[in-house]
């Protein structure tokens, strides 16, 4: 990886609309914020329900998948229509400065929460001595 | 049919989640004063059935107290704030959600019963029904048969 100082833990890896088992998903907005012990992703998700998150790492791949149920007749007719409704789809890399087992997630009012909590080593402060034996 | 906006913003043709959030811009870049109103956030869509009218809207992190909705003079209006997550030592990598206040208002198609309109908030998802009044009711013309 070749960026600077600004995103080195998580990589976003998908640009576009991805295809998924079920179609195309839309792509959710999503905040990267760092905090000293942490990074959080936050996105958003709306009209998902809590059981239909699907979030998965392996590899160093952050990948959150989400269906959402249908919430019109199919042959509803709009008086306005300015959006679709559809699944979600985003994947991210992240860095090896990742707690990986400490990962952990939230879910409220269609916002999604993942918690990546930092490495000892990526911590500020920490200074990792070898002691010769 | 087609209901009148009155913002006058952008015209949002894709059928994507274009967050449109021309709002106050926290992180102070450029010298943008702050927007009283949002042009086309949140984006609706508005159906009907024989009783009533639906507007629906995505507001995914938007509490239902910091909503407020109205129904005057033939007009609905949606406003409200969704609060950011910057504070003292929270650096931003990446912010693609928008956040501050927002305001959309539609004209309504026909007078509706405003004391019996009711919203809900679910999964970042509102939805407002808007009963119609009895003088927007579809009538059921009965024929009656020549003797």
């Amino acid at each position: 990886m070749t960026t600077e100082t600004k995103e080195p833990q998580v990589q976003q890896t998908q640009s576009a609309e991805q295809p998924t088992k079920s179609g195309l998903a839309y792509r959710p907005n999503v905040d990267i914020l760092e905090t000293e012990n942490e990074l959080t992703l936050v996105m958003d998700v709306p009209g998902v329900e809590r059981e239909s998150l699907d979030i998965d790492f392996a590899e160093g791949m952050l990948t959150v998948q989400a269906r959402v149920a249908q919430r019109y007749a199919a042959n509803q007719r709009f008086l306005l229509r300015e959006y679709g409704i559809g699944g979600y789809y985003r994947s991210f890399q992240v860095g090896e400065q990742i707690d990986v087992n400490g990962i952990s997630a939230e879910y409220a009012d269609g916002v999604l929460r993942i918690h990546l909590p930092k490495a000892e080593a990526a911590k500020p402060g920490k200074i990792a001595v070898n002691v010769a034996s | 049919m087609v209901l009148r906006r009155l913002n006058t913003g952008s015209p949002v043709t894709q059928l994507r989640h274009e967050m449109d959030w021309l709002v106050q811009d926290f992180f102070g870049r450029g010298s943008r004063p702050v927007a009283p109103t949002t042009a086309g956030f949140p984006a609706l869509n508005v159906w009907e059935d024989g009783d009533s009218l639906f507007a629906e809207a995505e507001l995914p992190g938007v509490k239902s107290e910091d909503l407020d909705i109205s129904v005057m003079a033939g007009d609905l209006t949606i406003q409200g704030r969704r609060s950011t997550m910057a504070g003292e030592g929270v650096a931003f990598h990446r912010q693609e959600r928008g956040a501050g206040q927002f305001n959309r208002v539609i004209r309504l198609p026909f007078e509706v019963d405003a004391p019996r309109v009711e919203a809900s908030l679910r999964d970042g998802v509102l939805l407002v029904k808007l009963p119609k009044a009895e003088s927007a009711k579809p009538k059921k013309i009965a024929i009656r048969a020549a003797e």
